[in-house]
């Protein structure tokens, strides 16, 4: 455990200590502030509706761009084989690298609390609603970041693997949208396996415990899928 | 060699497949505390593969290693703290500051508080990071570089080192320190370092293993393998004519007449090589005795590590 909070410290502050990170976190706030800022200075309407509905497809751009350097240049510069012959588990070093992106994305989110804020003042948002958007955001979050290390993991090139995590998330994505071409049977498959169909019921204030396991096993698989990867030692 | 001395490091049968390609073929041998062994071979040898099953960054396909008594299948994480090693090319994070960087894999190897701040003192002392500590590591030249990695590798005291070419990119000023500073540690440590570099293996190693196509082709002490392999070089320097000494030096066994050329003021210096390593040097001073010729030069010369490293190497 030791091992893995000083990963995950250096990962974080190599992260804050690069302009990159301002750059990321200041493009995501911008996005979400003018999707929330349209719908209640234009619509007139006090809701983060429009912010909760844009999230996922802002974290498909957002994600990958955190994940996209943390195996991949470790790869590239070699740093990765001095990482996995210090005396620690290649898990644990995945977990810390999770640990890392998600915390920066708990810091974006944070962030957001601002319209949360500016609503409680100005309206009567609906609670339920927005704890259930968090929630779902962060387990979104989580798995996107599992996908996206992934994605990091199967590449020396930063930029291939920014697109194979986005391309990750993205068929994710698309599941549930493509029900209307498929028989019934496969649609409910296809609905269970969708990255936003749970994020949608989570949205709704429901916390439903199905959901949850479902972001939950996404991570879990994806931190295998990297674990066996990475177990291969690929150059 | 010291004596009382155990083994560290056992190797014994190593292949290592990468698909169908074998990079380490079968190979055994065995370093024991307070040895330095060089790995000598071409680029592609096997050496580096080698070095990355014993810290544990490769699994072996077949064989056993053993480190301090550990298998690296079994007891991997035991064994890492147990050795410092240095990737080939050195590889560091680039966006830290040199102290941060130490720390951090200070910390990694669980090391704290004082007795964390005692080491780095102590590293950065004997690596001569003095100056650098807070700078970034990309701004830094390849012989500090080249430190901080020596450092990060010795930082937890460990009784093993393996540096995966660590003169590599330095300057010759450099190549001295590091090769001096790598002497010092073999004193107590056990170090294992891969060079194609001849005249390092000559300056720093006790025992020399070359390594060529994933295997062992040769394995001593540098003085060992030049008498073992290559004969000797003599120089041989008459006066007299051509022919006649061209004529009686093929009739002695063993010896191969090189070239001949004449110095300016009438001796003829011929360069003979010998197959074997039996003294030839009283023969031929009888032979100009009998003949009557002035002997002005009889020098013998041994055929050095290159000579061998080539013939070992060359098909």
């Amino acid at each position: 455990m030791r091992e893995v909070w000083i990963l995950t410290r250096r990962e974080l502050r190599a992260f804050f200590d690069s302009p990159s990170a301002y750059i990321v976190l200041s493009v995501f706030l911008l996005i979400t502030g003018w999707f929330f800022g349209n719908t209640l200075f234009v619509e007139n309407v006090a809701s983060l509706r429009s912010f909760f509905d844009l999230a996922p497809v802002l974290f498909m751009f957002f994600i990958p761009a955190l994940t996209m350097g943390t195996f991949a240049e470790e790869r590239r510069a070699g740093t990765i084989e001095l990482l996995l012959t210090l005396p620690v588990r290649d898990g644990q070093v995945i977990v810390a690298k999770l640990l890392s992106v998600v915390t920066v994305l708990l810091v974006a989110l944070a962030l957001t609390g601002i319209y949360v804020l500016t609503l409680a003042v100005l309206g009567d948002p609906d609670n339920g609603g927005t704890l259930g958007g968090y929630l779902g955001l962060a387990l979104l979050g989580l798995s996107c970041s599992a996908l996206g290390l992934l994605a990091s993991s199967l590449t020396r090139n930063q930029i291939v693997a920014f697109i194979l995590g986005f391309a990750m998330i993205f068929g994710l994505y698309l599941l549930d949208k493509v029900t209307i071409f498929v028989p019934g049977w496969l649609a409910s498959v296809l609905e269970y396996l969708s990255i936003d169909f749970h994020y949608r019921n989570l949205m709704r204030g429901v916390i439903d415990s199905r959901d949850v396991l479902y972001y939950l096993s996404l991570t879990a698989f994806a931190g295998l899928l990297t674990a066996y990867h990475l177990a291969r030692r690929p150059e | 060699m010291n004596t009382g001395t155990r083994v560290m490091i056992e190797v014994r049968e190593l292949t290592k497949r990468y698909g169908s390609e074998v990079a380490v073929d079968r190979i055994s041998f065995s370093v024991r505390s307070g040895e330095v062994l060089g790995f000598l071979g071409p680029n592609g040898a096997g050496k580096t593969t080698t070095m990355k099953v014993i810290t544990c960054y490769l699994p072996p396909t077949e064989g056993t290693v053993l480190v301090d008594g550990l298998d690296v299948r079994q007891d991997s994480l035991t064994i890492r703290q147990k050795i410092g090693y240095l990737p080939e090319n050195t590889p560091l994070y680039p966006d830290m500051v040199t102290y941060d960087y130490l720390e951090f894999m200070a910390a990694m190897r669980g090391l704290d508080g004082a007795v964390r701040r005692r080491r780095l003192a102590e590293v950065i002392e004997v690596c001569g990071l003095g100056e650098v500590l807070n700078k970034r590591i990309d701004t830094l030249s390849k012989g500090y570089r080249q430190r901080v990695g020596l450092a990060q590798a010795m930082v937890h005291d460990p009784p093993i080192l393996i540096l995966d070419e660590p003169t590599s990119g330095l300057d010759p000023n450099q190549i001295v320190e590091i090769r001096s500073l790598i002497k010092t540690l073999g004193r107590e440590k056990t170090v294992i370092l891969s060079t194609h570099i001849l005249p390092e293996v000559q300056a720093s190693c006790d025992r020399v293993l070359i390594i060529h196509r994933g295997r062992i082709v040769a394995d001593g002490t540098p003085d060992e393998l030049q008498s073992a392999h290559g004969g000797q070089r003599i120089l041989f320097g008459v006066q007299a004519s051509e022919s006649e000494v061209r004529a009686a030096l093929e009739r002695v066994d063993g010896v191969r007449v090189e070239d001949a050329r004449a110095e300016g003021d009438g001796t003829l210096l011929f360069r003979l090589s010998t197959d074997g390593q039996q003294d030839l040097r009283p023969e031929l001073f009888r032979l100009a005795v009998e003949r009557g010729w002035t002997l002005t030069e009889l020098h013998r010369e041994r055929v050095d590590l290159e000579e061998v490293f080539r013939q070992l190497t060359m098909n």
